[in-house]
């Protein structure tokens, strides 16, 4: 075992005592329970493992745990407020019926908050292109594309 | 208050399930971790077809973490994994029926196939150690062509020496021949419908438990249909008292069709938790999903359309081979039989309609339902070949449609359905409309000025949902019944849980069934959950599949409200003094009629849990009713769909620049949802249509075997979608007057976007694309059309 990985997921420090090789997807779901962060597939082109690290969208589970030593991670549960009330971009993919199974959902919201907080007026063509990275076989992504650009209003952007 | 509920039925409410899913408390079957839990790798073969020498494990048996290497020789005992559906040859024969190994004994047949069973401590040290099991393989030719398997020297099976399973056929051959003897004119056609790869985005994982203390099994399982899964697993595979294993289909990640069938994965890790003494997880990567799920489609396929001088259609006449890969999954045969043949009138008055079907082995993966499921393949020949007719015969595409519609219900086509409702001129007229096919000339012009080629395509699909009445379904050779179950828990305080046998793994059931329960009680949304997957909850289920889970499984659960509703009007009666028949229930009150005298619902169900008042001795205490629903014909689902698209002749891509869906559901319980199933649907047939192939190469290996080989639509290929749903034509046969809207997309879809790109490429002389039609196909086909030939 190698020297103790030491992070803040979700805004609470972790210290990681794992190999080396572990990857960051597996870490949350096997070691933190943190089962939102779903792995839909082994070469990052479905994005369902998507979190946000220091703030950018990543694909966990094409990252080592290693790689994140002294940084910020956010899964899904981490923008959940506690009081059973949604984060304004969770509330709009609900309200746009932007989900069907909900696999891809957790990864689809962290790429969608990585979008609008860095691109806060995207064009709906410009949404398509920022949610390259996310597969989703259900929805045919009509209504998630809405909810971003919803998400994105009513988070003040 | 009751007002807010009127209504219900109709309404777009947010899906109940969301919360959990926009919050990532899901549970899916890889989420669940259990005390003790260890880790299955399968070992598996890296060629599509060769016999199995020996296999060595001593290696892999004595690496850390192991507990135990199974392999086909330990398995040999139990049964194959069993096929649902007995198809019969013309000559009446039973179909060729080969053992499918849960794990591979002497041969194996496609690339994927389980050679052994791994299990360790971690997952990790699963994989490690299955990499150390070393397997001498005798490498042995491969059958891989769909079109030539029949001709094709090696047999896949013994049992089938020419690969061939069954040949099937339906319709009068002798009135087609007849037909087309006399026709004006007779449009033929050869073509592809391509193999996909369903790809939910939830691989399959199962992870099995088996109690000592009660001798029983838990399975948590990525299924589309629990108990199927248990009846066959313990009554054909494991041998195992059915009731002794319960088998839980959690949150399931998307299935379309993949997810419905009992694979050998689960059985072994069933199997082996009893010997191992500890649960098993197994989770399948991405790569093993495309080895070894079931595939879709796959047909090579010639017809025929004989029409008289005014474009009526005479006769179609249709000769399809289908590929059913290495081994006969669960519902394979009836695929390109009862769920294709029998669609191929489609919208169409054709009177004599014959189809002769080939089904073949191959060192591929399994071959079964994917979304549509038979019913897309057969919209693909007619509303491929309609096209090509109305371009021969220099007759508008829309119109010689129009004068080939059936228009009087109900209908009995050639090929055993009887149609009970339709208006197919009504989604036409309207899906025109909204596809501005007016503005489509201007556009055209417009395009050309940018050096781009505009093409419209049409597609008028017809579907048969609401699968199926179990008596016919058996004559045509279902090994099982298709009825669903529903029960209606009516709990003390009023509160309802009902329990379903269809399983929701995106399609929302959990609000859908809960509206329709919530309306027909007058109570709250709130006050009602759905319960699903679970075979130690629910009754009984067939599950969901073939858009089946409101017409049917909606149905079972709108009679055991019924029968909630007729005792709760007993034990009203009695609280209020009256006769039986003197109560109704109106807006979630019982009332003496014509009094103002009433109980609400919750005071009944109080009664009925705390019978102090009540008639013991004429009736059972208690609020909890079932009811099992056999649909008495199939439902009939119709659309049209117009897309447009943009070709650049440089380059070969094709944009869709519009397209635009009307379709006939019959009624709608919840616009929202049905809205959204359309557009998964649409995407997945654009996907087929542009997209999407299955590649196996000439030794048998998967070329696309991973999401940067296999091309699965993404947000920027997709234009936004303009979709109605018609007020509609109500089916006929089931209470709700509902017909199931989760396949439509999918069937409709890849006919309207190749005959677009086939119209746009008209002036060329270019009269087919194949699917997918990537640019490099269409390159293809333009410079194949400039050197004179209509082909590539």
């Amino acid at each position: 075992m190698s020297e103790p990985i030491l992070l803040k997921i979700n805004g609470k420090a972790v210290v990681a005592k794992v190999p080396p090789d572990t990857l960051l997807s597996t870490f949350l779901r096997e070691q933190l329970r943190l089962t939102g962060t779903h792995v839909g597939c082994d070469t990052a082109s479905c994005g369902a493992c998507t979190v946000l690290l220091n703030g950018r969208a990543v694909k966990s589970c094409n990252m080592l745990i290693a790689q994140a030593q002294g940084l910020e991670v956010t899964t899904i549960e981490g923008i959940t407020p506690a009081d059973g009330t949604l984060h304004p971009m969770q509330a709009a993919f609900k309200t746009c019926h932007g989900l069907q199974c909900g696999f891809c959902t957790p990864g689809m919201v962290m790429s969608a908050l990585d979008l609008v907080t860095h691109h806060a007026h995207a064009t709906e063509s410009e949404i398509r292109a920022g949610l390259e990275g996310n597969l989703c076989r259900c929805t045919g992504y009509q209504n998630i594309v809405k909810a971003v650009a919803l998400g994105a209003k009513d988070m003040g952007l | 208050m009751n007002a807010v509920r009127a209504g219900l039925i109709g309404r777009s409410v947010e899906r109940k399930e969301d919360y959990r899913f926009v919050t990532g408390a899901g549970q899916y079957t890889d989420d669940i971790t259990l005390p003790g839990q260890s880790y299955g790798c399968f070992v598996r073969s890296p060629h599509a077809h060769a016999r199995i020498r020996s296999i060595e494990s001593a290696a892999a048996q004595a690496a850390p973490g192991v507990l135990a290497i199974f392999t086909g020789k330990d398995l040999a005992a139990i049964g194959g994994l069993p096929c649902g559906w007995l198809i019969k040859s013309i000559d009446g024969t039973p179909m060729k029926e080969p053992k499918h190994p849960v794990i591979a004994e002497d041969v194996v047949r496609h690339v994927g196939d389980q050679v052994a069973l791994v299990i360790a401590d971690t997952l990790a040290e699963a994989k490690a150690a299955a990499a150390l099991v070393e397997v001498d393989y005798e490498v042995l030719p491969a059958v891989v062509d769909t079109a030539t398997a029949a001709r094709n020297k090696t047999a896949v099976h013994g049992v089938a020496p020419d690969n061939v399973c069954y040949t099937w056929s339906i319709g009068d051959a002798g009135a087609v021949d007849a037909a087309f003897a006399k026709a004006a004119h007779v449009t033929r056609f050869s073509f592809v419908n391509n193999r996909l790869i369903p790809n939910a985005i939830e691989p399959r994982a199962a992870n099995a438990l088996y109690s000592r203390g009660d001798d029983s099994y838990t399975l948590y399982v990525t299924s589309q249909n629990p108990h199927v899964e248990r009846l066959l697993m313990t009554a054909f595979v494991l041998g195992l008292p059915e009731h002794k294993v319960r088998v839980i289909a959690p949150d399931v990640g998307g299935g379309f069709g993949s997810k419905i069938y009992l694979y050998a994965e689960e059985s072994a890790l069933v199997w082996a938790s009893k010997r191992v003494g500890r649960p098993i997880k197994w989770t399948a990567e991405r790569s093993e999903s495309f080895l070894t799920d079931a595939h879709g489609r796959d047909h090579v396929t010639t017809a025929g359309l004989a029409l008289d001088k005014d474009g009526k259609f005479l006769a179609l006449r249709v000769d399809t081979t289908a590929n059913m890969g290495a081994y006969l999954s669960t519902f394979a045969p009836c695929i390109p039989t009862i769920l294709y043949a029998t669609l191929l009138a489609g919208q169409y008055a054709t009177p004599h309609i014959y189809c002769r079907v080939q089904a073949v082995f191959t060192n591929t993966a399994p071959v079964d339902a994917y979304r549509g499921a038979g019913r897309p393949e057969a919209t693909y020949v007619l509303e491929r070949i309609v096209e090509l007719a109305a371009r021969e015969l220099k007759i508008d595409p829309v119109d010689l449609r129009r004068r080939n519609f059936i228009r009087t219900f109900p209908y009995a086509t050639p090929v055993a359905l009887t149609y009970d409702t339709g208006d197919y001129e009504a989604t036409l007229k309207r899906v025109l409309e909204i596809a501005d096919v007016k503005g489509f000339a201007a556009r055209k012009a417009e395009s050309a000025g940018k050096g781009l080629l505009r093409g419209i395509g049409y597609s008028c699909y017809i579907e048969a949902c609401g699968i199926a009445p179990s008596n016919i379904a058996g004559a045509l050779g279902a090994r099982a019944g298709l009825f669903e179950a529903g029960e209606v828990r009516v709990h003390p305080t009023g509160k309802v849980t009902v329990f379903t046998g269809s399983h929701s793994h995106g399609q929302g059931h959990e609000t859908t069934f809960a509206q329709v329960v919530a309306e027909k009680l007058g109570i709250g949304m709130e006050d009602v959950d759905v319960q699903h997957g679970d075979t130690g909850k629910v009754l009984f289920g067939m599950g969901t599949y073939g858009s089946r889970s409101l017409a049917v499984g909606g149905t079972a659960i709108v009679m055991a409200v019924d029968k909630v509703i007729a005792k709760g009007k007993k034990i009203a009666a009695h609280l209020l003094e009256s006769g039986d028949g003197d109560i109704e229930f109106v807006n979630g009150e019982f009332r003496v009629v014509g009094t103002d005298r009433k109980k609400a619902f919750a005071e009944v169900a109080f009664a009925a849990y705390v019978p102090h008042n009540y008639p013991l001795d004429k009736l059972e205490p208690g609020l909890n009713e079932n009811a099992f629903y056999d649909p008495t014909n199939f439902t009939f689902p119709a659309g049209s769909y117009v897309c447009e698209v943009e070709v650049d002749p440089a380059t070969g891509v094709v944009r869709i620049d519009r397209f635009a869906a009307c379709d006939d559901f019959g009624n709608v319980v919840n616009p929202m949802i049905v809205e959204g199933q359309v557009h998964g649907g649409l995407a997945q047939g654009i996907g087929q249509a542009l997209l999407e192939g299955c590649i196996y190469n000439s030794d048998g290996q998967l070329v696309t075997g991973s999401f940067t080989d296999y091309a699965m639509p993404r947000a920027d290929d997709l234009p936004r979608f303009v979709v109605e749903t018609a007020r509609g034509t109500p089916c006929t046969h089931n209470p709700l007057g509902v017909k199931g809207c989760g396949e439509a997309g999918a069937i409709g879809s890849p006919p309207a976007v190749i005959n677009a790109i086939v119209d746009a490429l008209a002036a060329l002389g270019v009269r087919d694309v194949p699917m997918p039609a990537t640019p490099y196909r269409v390159w293809q086909t333009i410079q194949a059309a400039k050197r004179g030939g209509g082909k590539p």
